[in-house]
């Protein structure tokens, strides 16, 4: 059952400061509303995984690693390798994250990014199929949250797509129904780069990519998320707030132009 | 194409749907209140093929304790399919898409009721889907606000949910299961027409930002039209026949 | 004023606009008066109510409720009221003799767990649990009768207006009738059957409380089935 979580930890004082600066169009930080906080991204940190990228967002610290192995196919799509995205809030990134299961937070986090890499199609999953509804790639990523300083979302969407971009495997072919390596590594097929940007809503105004003080005062946060042609592939509006339909345009409109800002940044990365 | 993909089309030279709907044509909706009779409130929809239940019980104690809130009601939701709901059959246990679905099912009804009356206390909502057909979400909100409603628990207003999406280029209203399945975009909505707000809204699929705001505006309509069906519903449900007499100091007996 | 009087209005229904008094089961917004529940619109003099249909039972001071006990703790009872909230009845508030203190053993032989009580609330606001009081008349354990439960929202309906349902019912049935504002009822008779038609009238009423000509047709259940009763 999902319920309703615990009441802020933040004062109605410490609250109001927050709200306060907003209406006034400036932030804790002193960045403007539609600003992201510095954002490091740094790629193949983790040698053993095929890709990985650990991203810094202001003080938000997500890891994100790609693994790529053999396994069976879906039923329905015989000839396409498989996505799998998986999340892990796990405690030492938060004092509010326990060890366990994951909770709807982090299933949530792993389906919306899951979302954006899948519907923006990123990976040519055709390119993965060993054998047709017998074996194909599995494409394993996993996000690891290692610090909660808010918009954890952003940073995971962004760090499982550096990840993707990283990753690289093993060519191969099919020998007599055999799988058989060759010496080459080679990228892992990518076809989209998609990002995901959140606003959330203060009061009456919208700010981009949350800290973690801005998430305990926010009436709700709205993901778009958008893939290099401008196209809406994924979106999510999370939290007890709502929003007015030209709100929600609204948001949509400035995510769009700051998605195509950050995919730049992030691919400046790759050499 | 490799696979057992037919090539059925999802739109025909008319621009009729498979089931023969238009674009902005939503699937017939049937709704009844008060139909459990151990649950504080209840309500039952059928939209298409979909078949869901929504039941409320609460205000009641919290269990255990420590879950409480000071100052409000803690509202719980569970969205739960049945494991004979779908064509493959769908393991009793919680999927990961399920917990994911009450928490965003619970971030669209919460907002709607006014939980600061019931401090310490908890709203729990059940929704089971017991037949699915696409747009089980939007239909389980649509049942569940009615449901609060019959529990007598005070809410702001009511909260319509519906689907809009995209088919072969064309923005569809009310995907069915087909159309979801093979379509091009999902994008379900929750509304609240008094206040003009969404409370949910999620999209997968491929939008240009014009045909999201096409999609966004047929689904906002369509809620507007469906809670128009909820109150009727009420209606039925608690229609009074005036009395000759009685009535009017009965009114003043009770504590105002 | 855009609701008539007794029209049935759903949550978010705009009741009224202009200096209305936003009373219960309403909110208001700016200049306008909305429902905040499905239920009947009225309006006392220049405030707005919403009756409502159903709906849990929340406590007020000075109701009169039958209780159930649910456990016994060191100074007093914790009573299940059916209400979101579990009420306490401390000792100090039983007509028992001061001065003594009464260990678990003792409070035990004056109620036990599944004991009922008729108590009336003397305490509840938002950051406590409703206080009980059995100093009182009519007040206190409840050792023989039958109990009905019924849906809060229909005890005034019960008594109906100016007491009259609930005075031809006493009659009809020779059963002295105590309706709980949670909606738990009392019939104590001298006779079982009594109290079985009693408790079958009560039910009766609130499974038709919207409609006309109630209490004519429960006066005639009431007298079919004392047909073929010893009645005395």
């Amino acid at each position: 059952m999902s319920a309703t979580h615990q009441s802020s930890p933040v004062a109605k004082l410490e609250q109001k400061t927050v709200v306060d600066l907003i209406s006034k169009g400036k932030r804790l930080d002193e960045r403007g509303p539609l600003d992201y906080r510095p954002m490091t991204i740094t790629l193949g940190i983790i040698d053993k995984a095929n890709g990985s990228a650990q991203v810094y967002l202001g003080k938000t610290k997500v890891v994100a690693g790609v693994k790529i192995e053999p396994g069976t196919p879906f039923e329905d799509t015989p000839d396409e390798g498989v996505l799998t995205v998986n999340s892990e809030f796990v405690p030492i990134a938060s004092p509010t994250f326990e060890a366990g299961p994951p909770d709807e937070n982090s299933i949530e986090l792993a389906r919306v990014v899951d979302r954006g890499i899948r519907e923006s199609k990123a990976i040519d999953l055709k390119k993965l199929c060993i054998e047709p509804s017998k074996k194909v790639f599995m494409v394993f990523v996993d996000v690891y949250i290692l610090d909660h300083d808010g918009n954890l979302i952003d940073a995971a969407g962004m760090a499982a797509l550096g990840a993707l971009v990283d990753a690289k495997m093993r060519a191969f072919e099919v020998k007599n129904g055999e799988l058989v390596y060759k010496k080459q590594t080679v990228p892992l097929p990518l076809l989209n780069h998609p990002i995901p940007i959140t606003s959330a809503k203060i009061d009456s105004s919208i700010v981009l990519d949350p800290c973690l003080e801005e998430e305990q005062v926010m009436a709700c946060r709205l993901t778009v998320t958008t893939d290099k042609d401008d196209r809406i592939c994924a979106m999510q509006k999370g939290g007890l707030g709502v929003l007015t339909p030209n709100e929600v345009k609204q948001i949509v409109a400035t995510a769009i132009g700051k998605s195509r800002d950050l995919r730049a940044k992030i691919l400046s990365r790759v050499n | 194409m490799l696979g057992n993909l037919e090539e059925t089309r999802l739109l025909d030279e008319n621009g009729l749907r498979v089931d023969g709907r238009r674009l902005d044509e939503l699937r017939p909706i049937k709704l009844e209140v008060g139909i459990l009779d151990k649950a504080d409130g209840s309500a039952y929809i059928e939209q298409g093929k979909n078949k869901i239940l929504a039941a409320v019980y609460g205000p009641r104690e919290a269990h255990p304790k420590h879950i409480a809130l000071a100052d409000r009601a803690v509202v719980r939701c569970r969205y739960h399919m049945a494991p004979f709901s779908t064509e493959e059959r769908k393991s009793p246990a919680p999927s990961r898409r399920e917990l994911e679905l009450s928490k965003v099912v619970r971030e669209a009804l919460e907002p709607s009721i006014m939980s600061e009356y019931f401090p310490r206390a908890t709203i729990d909502i059940f929704i089971e889907v017991l037949q699915a057909d696409a747009g089980t979400r939007c239909a389980g909100i649509t049942a569940a606000s009615l449901a609060l409603a019959d529990a007598g628990i005070p809410m702001r207003e009511l909260v319509a949910a519906c689907a809009a999406g995209k088919v072969e280029g064309k923005v569809v209203l009310d995907l069915s299961d087909v159309e979801d399945k093979k379509g091009e975009a999902d994008l379900p909505v929750a509304f609240m027409p008094k206040s003009n707000v969404i409370g949910l809204l999620q999209m997968d699929g491929s939008l240009s930002e014009e045909e999201f705001k096409q999609a966004l505006d047929m689904s906002v309509d369509a809620c507007k039209r469906i809670y128009e069906m909820q109150r009727e519903a009420l209606r039925q449900k608690y229609h009074v026949v005036r009395e000759e007499g009685e009535g009017k100091e009965e009114t003043a007996e009770v504590r105002a | 004023m855009y609701a008539e009087k007794r029209q049935l209005v759903a949550p978010g229904e705009l009741l009224a606009e202009g200096p209305f008094f936003a009373g219960e089961n309403t909110y208001r917004e700016g200049t306008k008066v909305f429902s905040s529940r499905v239920g009947m619109a009225d309006v006392i003099e220049n405030k707005i109510i919403v009756v409502p249909i159903k709906g849990a039972y929340i406590p007020r001071m000075e109701d009169i409720v039958v209780g159930r006990v649910t456990d016994i703790g060191m100074s007093g009872w914790q009573v299940d009221i059916c209400a979101p909230y579990p009420a306490m009845l401390p000792q100090s508030e039983t007509p028992m003799e001061r001065g003594r203190d009464m260990g678990r053993r003792d409070l035990g032989r004056t109620y036990g767990v599944g004991d009922l009580m008729i108590a009336e609330v003397i305490a509840f606001d938002r950051t406590r649990d409703p206080l009980l009081t059995t100093k009182g008349r009519g007040l206190g354990k409840v050792t023989a009768g039958k109990v009905a439960r019924i849906a809060p929202a229909k005890i005034p309906r019960i008594i109906g207006k100016k007491g009259s349902m609930i005075t031809m019912l006493k009659k009809e049935t020779g059963v002295d009738i105590i309706p709980g504002q949670n909606g738990v009822i009392l019939a104590v008779g001298r006779n079982p059957d009594q109290e079985t038609i009693a408790v079958e009238a009560l039910y009766m009423i609130e499974h038709e409380a919207h409609t006309s000509g109630l209490t004519d047709r429960v006066k005639a259940l009431i007298m079919d089935r004392m047909k073929g009763k010893s009645v005395g």
